[in-house]
């Protein structure tokens, strides 16, 4: 079962530093992401959480110029450490983005099962399953379960971005990155989304950028409130919400800046 | 209507007229020569333009099918040779070439492109006729494959660099190397732009002449092998128009139809390749 085999897993960072050139976008940053459940990264534009979460990944590090310090602990062992390959980490961690990106050239079916072929060639009958499991999980599989060999763009926004999350998962990683995945969506499409992170928890350890305090409310168990790079205020969700314990946080879930 | 709203209306309507009458100069080029050639050569196409190889001078009948042949062998291997190193070319200064070497090929990509063709002829002459003994073939696809070269370079990084990177950076989060995402994803979507540029090139180098005055060098039997001088359209075209015969000069006016029409036609492929692309997935 996937689920009991990531009961153990943690993710950790220490003082991570993400840097672009001189330009420290996240300061010393040091956060525990518990298993099986949502963790929500907010703050205002600007504030370093969609590059936080792009170090989790190591994708941070693809973009000219950037650099990271400190650590990211997957299992204890740090992801930036000689032995790591990003590539075989990547397949660990699922990522879905602001927008919604199909492989334009690909079917529905081939966009889910891209994840799948790149580790290596398997079954036909694996592909299937996974593909038709993978697109359940995301709850679209009864939208497209009779067209799954129609382009991927045929499909509307808000069921791209549910493509995309069946392709994260698809090669049944153990954490799944969101960043700010219903920024463009509508209202329709992002509750689907929202809808979805409370099921996939039990699966996956969920991190989700979002700059919607009340999407990160009502999705999230844990909440880490970011501003200016640093890590201001972390907690359990309606506890950060209802109780924060520092100024800032407090000015900005009730709105007075950010 | 105020006089300023008249004013706007009266601008708008002598700058429309203007780009209108300008179009219509620029395209005229294309309708006249067209014409003029239909006019001249289209009475000269039949079958044995078409299936015969030239008579000796002086004799009424005879054809063009050995350069019509030629064309086809010598641009046919010129596509081989030059195709896929422009493209290859191409896709490194996309995904690769933001460096020291990519800013050198990409300076040379546009020098090669501004040579005069004439000068890779001699090249082509240089490198290979003078060594191998003979004007072949072989060397006026060289030569044209020179051309191409810098041309589908430049156009292939052009349509690689239309692909969004948020395309790339999906492939990459889901464990894709980065070979395989420029591979499968960046050059599989931008496979419908990169194959209009490809067939463009290979029509512009089809109608080109100078290039295999000194290596392809003609030939007015029939022959198809590459190591021997071939004739083309364009070199046929050359040598019956400054000819002194009157039947030559007939010749040569069909000829330049046929090789006109024979451009159109892979740019009408072309155009039709872009739209299934874009008809496909936008």
């Amino acid at each position: 079962m996937v689920a009991s085999a990531n009961a153990r897993l943690r993710l950790e960072t220490v003082k991570l530093t993400a840097l672009f050139g001189q330009h420290r976008a996240v300061r010393d940053v040091s956060l525990l992401f518990p298993a099986h459940t949502v963790t929500a990264i907010i703050g205002p534009s600007g504030c370093g959480k969609s590059t936080m979460l792009r170090c989790l990944n190591r994708m941070h590090e693809l973009t000219p110029d950037a650099s990271v310090t400190g650590e990211v602990l997957l299992d204890n062992v740090n992801i930036y450490g000689g032995a790591v390959s990003p590539v075989e980490l990547r397949r660990r961690i699922g990522m879905v983005f602001q927008r919604p990106t199909p492989f334009p050239t690909m079917s529905i079916y081939d966009n889910v099962a891209a994840g799948l072929r790149v580790n290596g060639r398997r079954p036909r009958t694996e592909i299937d399953h996974a593909v038709s499991r993978a697109l359940q999980q995301a709850a679209l599989w009864d939208e497209v379960k009779d067209r799954l060999h129609t382009s991927a763009l045929d499909l509307s926004g808000g069921q791209q971005q549910r493509l995309c999350i069946a392709r994260a998962v698809a090669p049944e990683p153990e954490i799944l990155l969101l960043d700010e995945p219903t920024a463009s969506l509508d209202p329709a499409g992002t509750q689907r989304i929202e809808e979805l992170c409370h099921v996939l928890k039990r699966l996956y350890t969920i991190v989700i950028v979002t700059h919607n305090m009340q999407q990160a409310a009502r999705v999230s168990d844990y909440t880490a409130f970011m501003y200016l790079g640093s890590l201001i205020e972390v907690g359990k969700t309606n506890e950060l919400f209802t109780k924060p314990t520092i100024d800032q946080t407090e000015a900005y879930i009730t709105g007075r800046f950010g | 209507m105020s006089t300023r709203a008249l004013r706007r209306h009266i601008t708008s309507r002598i700058m429309t007229g203007l780009v209108i009458v300008l179009s219509f100069t620029a395209v005229l080029a294309l309708f006249l020569i067209l014409g003029n050639l239909i006019i001249k050569g289209a009475s000269s196409l039949d079958w044995a333009f078409f299936t015969k190889s030239p008579v000796p001078a002086g004799q009424s009948g005879g054809g063009v099918a050995n350069a019509i042949v030629g064309t086809g062998i010598v641009v046919g291997l010129a596509a081989i040779i030059g195709v896929p190193l422009g493209v290859g070319a191409g896709m490194y200064l996309a995904e690769y070439g933001s460096g020291r070497l990519g800013w050198l090929v990409r300076f040379i990509a546009d020098v090669l492109n501004g040579t005069p063709s004439i000068v890779i002829g001699i090249v082509g002459w240089t490198f290979i006729v003078r060594p191998t003994s003979r004007f072949s073939a072989v060397a006026g696809a060289v030569a044209l494959a020179i051309l191409m070269i810098p041309m589908l370079a430049r156009t292939t990084e052009e349509m690689v660099r239309l692909v969004p990177h948020s395309l790339r950076e999906a492939a990459l989060a889901l464990g894709y190397p980065r070979w395989r995402t420029s591979l499968k994803i960046v050059a599989r979507t931008a496979l419908g732009g990169i194959v209009t540029g490809s067939l463009v090139g290979i029509a512009r180098v089809a109608g080109e002449t100078a290039p295999l005055l000194f290596t392809a060098l003609g030939n007015l039997n029939f022959s198809v092998h590459i190591t021997q001088p071939i004739q083309t359209l364009s070199l046929q075209i050359y040598v019956y128009a400054t000819g002194p015969f009157e039947e030559w000069h007939r010749l040569a006016w069909a000829s330049a139809l046929v090789l006109m029409g024979l451009v159109l036609i892979i740019s009408l492929v072309a155009r039709w390749v872009t739209r299934q692309r874009y008809g496909r997935i936008r």
